[in-house]
């Protein structure tokens, strides 16, 4: 068998092995979740605004993710948050709950490799990417507009 | 009455990442990747603060926002410190988000053991 036909026959093997997710459930799923977790996130900072008036908005913003990123990153400590995951696919990854919560995961899941290269080494193999894609286009945003 | 929109745009932004990972079967890591680029260039073009008006945490909690303030930090320091402030305003922008991610991860990687690999 030359190697195409033998891609072709793995591509094939590898596409009836993927778990088939019925795309109107789930797509339904990651919406009314992904919903409710930036209706939290507005609540947090509707109270947040209400209980201390004098609180900045931009404050209140950031305790507001701050509040969110502990929550995901407590439940998915817990085991709770890959359930929901499990469920809603799409809604806990895209909110900024599905970044605390990428981060705590692999940590979490690499402790026994130890502290150093296991936990804080491996935290970032999601996060990474996002942090580094996010900082490179930020430089160039401002240097585009330093120009401009 | 803004929940509704807070509510529908953000189940919207969460859909059209699922629909991503259905269609194309794309990781977690791409997702996440491709979302904030999405919101640096929202901010970048000035589309990302008419949106939010009105969507509020219904874009902002969505790692879009993320992006957005990212290239939000990055414009602000450039005008206000010129070239160095390209460097400086994106993180200082997002500092709280990931110190908060990196430190709670940190704290509860310390104190649970994980649950899926058992």
């Amino acid at each position: 068998m030359d190697e195409k036909k033998r891609n072709e026959a793995y591509n094939k093997y590898v596409n009836a092995k993927i778990p088939k997710t019925r795309p109107w459930p789930s797509l339904f799923n990651s919406f009314w979740i992904g919903g409710l977790i930036c209706c939290l996130g507005q609540g947090i900072n509707d109270l947040l605004l209400l209980w201390f008036p004098n609180m900045a908005e931009q404050t209140a913003w950031t305790y507001t993710l701050i509040a969110l990123i502990f929550l995901a990153s407590f439940l998915t400590g817990i085991g709770v948050y890959d359930r929901i995951g499990k469920f809603a696919g799409g809604g806990t990854i895209v909110p900024i709950t599905g970044f605390s919560n990428s981060i705590t995961s692999p940590a979490l899941e690499f402790k026994h490799e130890g502290i150093i290269y296991g936990l804080c080494v491996k935290m970032f193999t999601i996060a990474g990417p996002v942090i580094v894609i996010g900082i490179v286009s930020s430089i160039l945003v401002g240097l585009v507009y330093l120009f401009i | 009455m803004y929940y509704l929109w807070v509510f529908l745009i953000g189940g919207l932004i969460c859909a059209i990442g699922e629909l991503l990972i259905i269609k194309t079967n794309i990781t977690s890591a791409r997702i996440l990747v491709t979302f904030v680029l999405v919101g640096v260039l929202l901010e970048a073009f000035g589309i990302f603060d008419p949106i939010s008006e009105f969507a509020k945490a219904g874009i902002n909690v969505p790692i879009v926002g993320f992006g957005a303030s990212l290239a939000k930090g990055a414009i602000g320091a450039v005008k206000a410190r010129g070239l160095v402030g390209a460097f400086t305003g994106g993180l200082e922008a997002t500092a709280a988000g990931i110190a908060a991610a990196v430190g709670f991860a940190f704290l509860f990687g310390l104190i649970f053991h994980s649950k899926t690999k058992k």
